[in-house]
């Protein structure tokens, strides 16, 4: 028990640092622009399809596992702007962050793991280019600022997938569905569920990339960093959220 | 090949060799891994400019990690390590890359990046440290370090595409690109079968011809040895334990020293 606390707390001093060097790479020259915009494209882009099927059927399972509910005290009205306010608020990001911890996290892990275990990282270093700012840097960028992204691409297509699941019952007009949707939102809504997506992101990449990088040597490790990266990572997007709904209750 | 403009050997801010032609001298280094994992117990050892050592000894010897302290990638416990001149220990970042660009290193698995294509692997430490440099010039230099090691014609591929062999020229036109001074050969020859391994050694004496370079090898090929080596070094329990040329060597009165001979 006090070799796993052990553990637990020298981990977590690594990765404080780990994340304290990101804080002084990434204002330093030379920026790696062409490789950020790169990780933007693999993390961003390539995740689209996989984010907007999980966020079409999220929007539509919703509505349709709420309609009954709703039906019963005459308050199907309620609908497009109940589905709006939870996909928007709690459920397109924390359901998309554990999709980019599934597949960016682990994908980062194992990639830098795998550049590790085969000396690709110590080739960087002796040819004196830093792989840090290279690696980490651009690679944390990237999910700092695609996730967020992502999330909204996410409650765009879930709130449609709650038009598609209103219609399944009902005959709804898209304006009409779109109008009551846009009448149930406020600024308050959105801004702290997307402030809290940035948070996601960064440590999504950040995980990622410190699993990877920290790789022991042999291939058994690859697999090792994947692995832990998405349980790190997962866990990390939970304990994120409920901090911002505690900060935001107290806030607004 | 490189323009001399733009040669980064113009980038020389740390020291030379010295007068009697020491291009790297180890003064007592140690260095251990975890308590009573003492890998190198107080190695010395000098190399003078243009020269090829070959370094052997037994796996698990340190052979390996000797060469990573010295362009600082293993951090030494103690001891002195300088190269052209200066001591890198006390080095920070910036003058320690400045030591490196003049150092080129041979992978054991090449380390090609895997994620770029041959022509990319080659252009990526050449464009971050000639930023002057043209595409056309960078086209040149790519072209000319892949005409020296004989495989031109995989510019486009893939290192997965590539053999083991080839993956060993790749990396060691990579290698080349930045025109090193000093040439560090971690097990060139390893997996390959025999003619290719003296392809790869052929390979290692036409560049140090050509180009005039000082080499470390560390192998466990006793044909590659003889072929590349002016001088062998045997490290045994983390010292130098023997040196001398390959035929003296092979003549040692010591039966462990012979028995890498047999």
């Amino acid at each position: 028990m006090v070799i796993y606390l052990k553990n637990i707390f020298n981990d977590a001093g690594d990765i404080t640092l780990f994340a304290a060097r990101f804080f002084k790479e990434v204002l330093r020259p030379p920026f790696e622009i062409k490789e950020f915009i790169r990780q933007c494209y693999t993390i961003g882009y390539k995740s689209l399809p996989l984010v907007g099927i999980t966020g079409f059927i999220m929007g539509m399972v919703l509505t349709l596992q709420s309609r009954p509910t709703l039906a019963e005290f005459g308050a199907e009205s309620w609908l497009p702007g109940m589905v709006a306010l939870s996909l928007i608020r709690e459920i397109a990001p924390v359901i998309t962050a554990l999709i980019c911890a599934g597949k960016i996290s682990s994908g980062i892990g194992a990639e830098l793991g795998s550049m590790k275990v085969t000396e690709q990282i110590d080739a960087m270093e002796v040819s004196a280019i830093n792989p840090y700012k290279y690696l980490v840097v651009t690679r944390i960028l990237a999910t700092t600022l695609m996730v967020p992204l992502l999330v909204v691409f996410a409650d765009a297509v879930g709130i449609y997938g709650g038009y598609i699941g209103i219609n399944i019952h009902a005959d709804v007009n898209l304006f009409r569905y779109f109008s009551q949707v846009l009448a149930s939102l406020e600024f308050l809504d959105i801004i702290p569920a997307t402030i809290k997506t940035f948070f996601f992101g960064f440590f999504i990449g950040m995980i990622g990339c410190y699993k990877g990088f920290t790789a022991a040597n042999g291939t058994e490790s690859v697999g090792k960093a994947a692995n832990s990266a998405v349980v790190a990572a997962s866990l990390t997007i939970f304990i994120i959220d409920m901090l911002a709904v505690q900060i935001t209750d107290l806030f607004f | 090949m490189i323009p001399q403009e733009t040669n980064i050997r113009k980038q020389e801010t740390v020291g030379e060799e010295n007068i009697d032609g020491t291009i790297i001298s180890i003064n007592g280094l140690f260095k251990s891994f975890g308590k009573n994992n003492d890998i190198l117990k107080g190695v010395d050892l000098t190399v003078k400019k243009g020269e090829n050592l070959v370094v052997l000894g037994k796996s698990g010897s340190g052979k390996s990690i000797l060469i990573k302290c010295l362009v600082g990638l293993v951090p030494a416990d103690e001891g002195e390590i300088k190269v052209f001149g200066t001591d890198i220990s006390p080095l920070n970042n910036r003058q320690l890359n400045e030591i490196r660009v003049r150092i080129g290193f041979l992978f054991q698995n090449s380390a090609l990046y895997d994620s770029m294509t041959v022509r990319q692997n080659l252009e990526f430490p050449l464009k971050r440290h000639s930023k002057k440099l043209s595409p056309s010039q960078v086209d040149e230099a790519v072209t000319n370090a892949l005409e020296s090691v004989g495989l031109a014609e995989a510019i486009d591929k893939m290192p997965s595409e590539l053999s083991g062999g080839m993956r060993k020229r790749i990396g060691l036109a990579r290698t080349l690109i930045l025109k090193p001074e000093i040439i560090l050969y971690d097990e060139p020859t390893t997996g390959l079968d025999t003619i290719t391994s003296r392809e790869i050694s052929e390979l290692i004496l036409a560049i140090q011809k050509k180009d005039k370079t000082t080499s470390i090898i560390i192998t466990h090929d006793m044909a590659c040895a003889k072929l590349t080596g002016d001088r062998l070094v045997i490290l045994k329990d983390g010292v130098i334990d023997a040196e001398g040329t390959y035929n003296e060597l092979e003549k040692s009165d010591d039966e462990w020293i012979r028995s890498f001979f047999n």
